[in-house]
């Protein structure tokens, strides 16, 4: 049995910020890169991915029991891939505009190793409230981690934001932010920018407990 | 005959799977610290790329037609079972071998560049030889990106970096950088693409 | 967990074979049963949603070919048999394997011209595009993007306005299509290519070259041949 456990609260809370997927564990990273370079899509692919990580936590959860531990990665796959595909369809036949700009790269959800991860890590060994509030609270961490990149990366690169644009007409974009190397760069100089964060941090931190026992 | 040298070098350099489509990304951010390490681990993936082009070709051809639907799901079953398969095979028919790749084999199958060059492979249509070759070339500018990344973490080690850059941000950028030369290989479309 | 929760429940203890070596049996089930109900979810949805997944694909193709020929109001498909155009219907365009055009026509039935679908990789994946042709005044008239995955900013200007419409809307197809660098027009048969965008846009024309390499000789006989008819009458 796992220890006397947190409040539902607190396992949705964790993952928007103290174990963000992407910003802290760093994972994911494939649809994290290919698709920030519009907010829209970022956001598209965001929720996609956070549908699909609820639905197949619920799943592997409510059959945690069944579900034999040799065959496990193989089961959890086909649970994922079937959300996967059906998020594929559904967003094909409401919104195709999205659709058609994802297109390649909602498949790939099914190998995002976060998914995977959680289902291993978390749904197979938790409750059903429990996993969902968890895969709710990642999916929505991963949305919002995915969204601040297509933020940067639009306007710098674009000049706008969800396609309006926001500087004068003098405004140069920064091109090289919305190909490949403008993903790698925009995450690289976030995560230096929590690192310097996380370091003042404890800083102050080791300063105060100094003064303490002075 | 061009056109198959063509696209093995898109493949390789131009479209670079890891630099340009961030696809493979957990090995090569996570597990290329060593040289050989990473060398092997790019073999490995040239080895279940050919095989996956193959099964994604037999499948496209034979199956699929009738049920497009079930792309998704059968490719990523074929993958999960060839691989497993095939570190059977291995294990049986040359220990030296499997020693030399067989732990990297599990790893692979939740590697996304594989599903991606199944998929991407079916989007462009290519058939039987063109997919052998563009596996080659996919799996051949994954080995480079990931040896080329080792090498580089190899030396910083012995750097005197400032501890806030240390760590994953560190290897983004540095990944960044690697991005924006390979895009140089694009001028090799633009001068001799027609 | 402590061995006093292993030994309460008496099915657990009344068992002998432990839990942690499930049957071949039971690993063989469990993945077909999965197997099974995905299969079940992923075909329900797909029967529920592929109506509407067509009509959106047509709905947008059938407005790509009456903007690539503007002034047209209603379209037929063709296909080319035994070196000739020959019109299909609705239920057989379905089943064609082989790659249609489309002829456009005004309100008053007469032939607009031609809307040539065709495909070309581009920087990051392949473009697919739609040309309207006029045979008549020889004018390449339109052009859509139908899918593309051009990077947002740099290849997607293909998509703009801006590029088509100095571009593709009076082309001349004599004496063949020619690309230029930006700002080089200088003549009717020429197209500019646009910086930041020169490997999308040198697709598109390579696309559009291909295309009419490939119809030219069907359109050209076909529109001769509706003008003698016209004629005759």
């Amino acid at each position: 049995m796992p220890p006397p456990s947190k409040p539902l609260g607190d396992e949705f809370l964790k993952g928007l910020w103290k174990e963000n997927p992407i910003f802290i564990q760093v994972l994911g990273m494939c649809p994290a890169l290919a698709v920030t370079n519009s907010v829209v899509n970022a956001l598209a692919m965001g929720l996609a991915t956070c549908f699909v990580l609820v639905c197949s936590s619920f799943f592997v959860s409510s059959l945690r029991r069944f579900i034999p531990r040799p065959v496990r990665i193989s089961t959890y796959i086909v649970i994922i891939a079937t959300f996967v595909t059906l998020t594929d369809l559904v967003l094909a036949a409401l919104v195709p505009d999205v659709h058609r700009a994802l297109g390649a790269f909602i498949p790939l959800i099914v190998v995002n190793c976060l998914i995977l991860g959680r289902q291993e890590a978390f749904a197979s060994k938790n409750p059903v409230p429990r996993a969902v509030a968890d895969a709710a609270g990642m999916g929505v961490g991963f949305a919002f981690a995915l969204t601040c990149l297509g933020a940067i990366r639009e306007i710098l690169g674009a000049g706008t934001f969800l396609g309006v644009p926001l500087f004068g007409p003098h405004f140069e974009p920064w091109v090289i932010m919305l190909l490949p190397p403008g993903g790698f760069l925009s995450l690289g100089f976030l995560l230096l920018f929590f690192n310097a964060l996380k370091q003042a941090r404890d800083r102050r931190r080791a300063a105060a407990a100094r003064g303490e026992t002075a | 005959m061009g056109d198959l040298i063509w696209i093995f070098v898109a493949a390789m350099l131009v479209n670079n799977f890891t630099l340009a489509y961030f696809l493979g990304l957990c090995p090569f951010l996570g597990v290329s610290g060593r040289l050989d390490t990473a060398l092997r681990l790019g073999l490995a993936n040239i080895f279940v790329m050919v095989i996956t082009s193959s099964c994604a070709w037999l499948l496209n051809t034979f199956v699929l037609p009738h049920a497009p639907y079930l792309r998704l799901i059968a490719f990523i079953i074929v993958v999960a079972s060839t691989v497993q398969f095939v570190e059977m095979v291995i294990r049986k028919m040359s220990p030296a071998l499997f020693r030399a790749l067989g732990i990297f084999l599990p790893l692979i199958t939740t590697n996304c560049a594989i599903l991606g060059l199944a998929l991407f492979q079916t989007n462009r249509g290519y058939d039987f030889l063109e997919g052998l070759v563009f596996a080659l070339g996919a799996g051949g500018g994954l080995t480079l990106a990931l040896v080329v990344m080792a090498g580089l973490r190899e030396e910083t080690r012995v750097l005197d970096i400032p501890k806030v850059v240390q760590g994953m941000a560190l290897y983004m950028i540095l990944a960044g950088i690697l991005s924006m030369a390979f895009m140089g290989f694009a001028g090799l479309f633009s001068s001799g693409g027609s | 967990m402590s061995e006093a929760v292993h030994a309460t429940p008496p099915s657990a203890a009344a068992r002998p074979a432990p839990p942690r070596e499930p049957s071949t049996l039971r690993l063989i089930a469990t993945l077909g049963l999965a197997g099974f109900f995905s299969g079940l979810a992923i075909v329900g949805v797909h029967a529920l949603t592929l109506p509407r997944i067509e009509q959106n694909r047509r709905e947008r193709l059938e407005r790509a070919i009456l903007t690539v020929l503007p002034g047209s109001r209603s379209f037929a498909v063709f296909v080319e048999r035994d070196g000739r155009l020959a019109p299909l219907d609705a239920e057989q365009a379905k089943q064609a394997g082989e790659p249609p055009i489309y002829a456009g026509f005004d309100a008053a039935g007469k032939l607009v011209g031609f809307a040539l679908p065709g495909s070309e990789p581009g920087y990051q994946d392949a473009i697919h595009g739609i040309f309207g042709v006029d045979p008549a005044r020889r004018l390449v008239v339109g052009f859509q993007v139908l899918e593309s995955r051009e990077t947002p900013g740099l290849g997607d200007r293909i998509l703009a306005e801006e590029w088509i419409a100095p571009n593709f809307r009076a082309l001349a197809i004599d004496p063949g299509i020619e690309a230029v660098a930006a700002g080089k027009k200088t003549a009717a048969h020429q197209v500019e290519t646009i910086t930041g965008a020169t490997i999308s846009s040198r697709a598109v024309v390579r696309m559009l070259q291909k295309a009419l390499e490939r119809w030219r000789a069907g359109i050209e006989a076909y529109a001769a041949g509706a003008e003698r008819a016209r004629r005759g009458e």
